[in-house]
């Protein structure tokens, strides 16, 4: 744990001297937001609550992109190399990754609440410990996500392209940016197989306060599991050196990581009680955005 | 004698259809330089990149201060520093803060500011690694190997592509890693460099060691020779060369033609005496008392850097 606080330290320096993280990282999620803001919710507080919890899971997903990127150009470069030749070992290395993204988007986190409670009225803090527990598993499990890319593929084109594949999806099918509420009901239920789809409901209700804390727990139980699963593949998949090329097992290992997704999906399929929530979610605003009326999955 | 600080006993290793070292073996000494000489390709890297644990063997034995580097993991990494043939780090990184990054994964740590003094980065301290000169990075992967006082040192062709004159402060701090009574495995394709720094050399060449001893024992293969380079205007008439009075071998490398005399004087006059019955021209002549690049050649037919 030592060497990962040490590469974790070396890393966030890094990112700090990189003007185009700064830009991406700080930049451009502050835009989102303002521009959420200026489209969605101008003078409603209550609409502001909704886009808050859009714009954090826009932030949190950001992870996924993160330091995976930094890591196929460490191992391009054959910087990976130099410290495999030191006592470190490959969970160090991605746990430095998952940590040092974390503490990286901490304050663009803390900027978005507070931007939203006292520039842009939003009228309470919402659950802020569940808002915290949501960030913290959710950027460290899509970290972890975007480690696997990391692992499987073999340059930074082929990384770019998966991340930009995968990012879509979650996109576009978690709620994050488009209501699920307004998705057709078989979308609707594709999208409880989605991990992106249990931050961006739970950082919704939490921002309205809507959600019981046990919900909130099913959602912090599958991002946990998620980053669990991910973290083991990426760390058994982790390559150092350039010239080495992701096994053949490596997609065997990327079918595991869908497997904690698919248990949650196929039982929040029966139950319901995620949509629920997204309905939920979708009809404290109604009044407040054009209502389309569109049935939910159930 | 003690038991050997790296020992290898017929390695191999190959990549797809290529075998990369064919049943390679030495020993090390503690406290001894040791050369792998031999051109690109000749399996050099290899061998040492099995030994610091960043390839695995196919076959054979490998041990480093008495561990198996392919088992044995941070107590192994502890006891060796290793300068890999390119070394990259983060271009955003500064100087000082490398050497304390590497001197933090280590039990045992040299401190930060000697580092910085004994190889010349002091000044250089705050300095960004993408704005080193290529000597200033090679000095910092030096340092970076001495983070954890190691035992034995590994260092893969450590002046490859650098000017004259950093070559030589590189020499300078493998010859004090020598006073100091660490034990270095050297790869190099220079001549120079395997003569003047290496205790024992083993050439290598297509995987294989072909010679193994002191550079003074392996000169004396080819003693009692001089090598005479000699560049001609046309090619000689076929087997004139190796017919001069006094020459023991002759080989044609880039249109230069290498003789290996015993008799240099009257080896000259013979050959000038044949370009004169041949109407041919001399361009140049170079002689060259003997090295570890006439032992190569007596044993390859071919130059060191083909």
């Amino acid at each position: 744990m030592n060497h990962a606080w040490t590469l974790t330290k070396m890393r966030v320096r890094l990112a700090t001297r990189n003007r185009a993280f700064f830009f991406f990282s700080f930049v451009m999620p502050l835009l989102f937001l303002f521009g959420a803001v200026l489209f969605f919710a101008r003078g409603s507080g209550g609409r502001i609550a909704y886009v808050l919890g859009a714009i954090l899971t826009l932030t949190v997903m950001g992870s996924f992109w993160g330091l995976s990127v930094q890591l196929v150009t460490f191992r391009e470069q054959g910087i990976l190399r130099r410290f495999r030749l030191a006592p470190v070992s490959a969970g160090a290395i991605l746990a430095s990754s998952i940590l040092s993204n974390y503490f990286l988007s901490l304050p663009v986190f803390v900027l978005e609440l507070i931007l939203c409670r006292y520039a842009f009225h939003l009228r309470s803090w919402g659950n802020l410990w569940a808002i915290l527990a949501l960030v913290t598993l959710g950027s460290a499990a899509f970290a972890a996500l975007g480690l696997i890319v990391a692992s499987v593929t073999n340059t930074m084109q082929e990384t770019q392209m998966i991340n930009n594949l995968i990012w879509t999806g979650f996109l576009t099918l978690s709620g994050a940016t488009i209501p699920l509420a307004l998705l057709p009901p078989w979308i609707q239920r594709v999208a409880l197989f989605i991990p992106a789809t249990y931050l961006a409901t739970g950082l919704q209700s939490a921002a309205r306060n809507l959600a019981s804390a046990g919900e909130i727990a099913i959602d912090l139980v599958a991002l946990a599991l998620g980053l669990g699963v991910a973290f083991e593949v990426s760390r058994q998949l982790f390559r150092w050196e350039p010239e080495a090329k992701a096994p053949r097992r490596a997609k065997w290992w990327v079918v595991a990581v869908m497997i904690p997704f698919l248990i949650f999906g196929a039982w929040e399929n029966m139950s319901g009680d995620l949509l629920s929530r997204v309905n939920r979610n979708f009809q404290s605003l109604r009044g407040n955005i054009p209502s389309v009326g569109m049935p939910l999955g159930r | 004698m003690s038991e050997p600080v790296i020992l290898v006993e017929d390695l191999y290793k190959s990549y797809g259809a290529v075998e990369a070292v064919r049943g390679v073996s030495f020993a090390v000494q503690e406290g001894e330089v040791f050369g792998l000489l031999g051109p690109n390709g000749a399996g050099k890297t290899t061998t040492v990149e099995i030994l610091e644990g960043l390839r695995t063997r196919d076959r054979g034995v490998a041990r480093v201060c008495g561990l198996d580097p392919d088992s044995s993991g941070e107590r192994f990494k502890e006891r060796i520093g290793a300068v890999l043939q390119s070394t990259s780090l983060p271009d955003k990184l500064r100087v000082k803060e490398a050497i304390e990054l590497f001197a933090e994964f280590y039990r045992r740590r040299a401190d930060t500011d000697a580092l910085l003094r004994r190889f010349q980065l002091d000044e250089k301290r705050s300095a960004f690694y993408g704005q080193l000169s290529g000597g200033q990075r090679q000095r910092l992967a030096l340092a970076l190997a001495m983070v954890n006082d190691p035992q034995v040192v590994f260092l893969d062709e450590p002046t490859a592509g650098l000017d004259p004159q950093v070559r030589r402060e590189i020499y300078d701090i493998i010859e004090q890693f020598r006073r100091e009574k660490k034990t270095v495995l050297l790869t190099t394709h220079y001549i120079e460099e395997a003569e003047r720094l290496c205790d024992r050399v083993a050439i290598v060449d297509h995987g294989r060691v072909i010679a193994l001893g002191a550079p003074r024992d392996l000169k004396q293969r080819s003693a009692g020779t001089t090598r005479i380079e000699v560049r001609l205007a046309r090619r000689l008439l076929n087997g004139a060369g190796a017919s001069l009075e006094g020459v023991t071998d002759c080989r044609e490398f880039d249109g230069r033609y290498v003789l290996h005399s015993v008799q240099p004087p009257r080896t000259i006059v013979a050959l000038v005496k044949q370009l004169e019955a041949e109407n041919n021209e001399l361009q140049s002549l170079e002689m060259f008392s003997p090295s570890l690049e006439d032992v190569f050649i007596e044993l390859t037919g071919r130059r060191l850097r083909e």
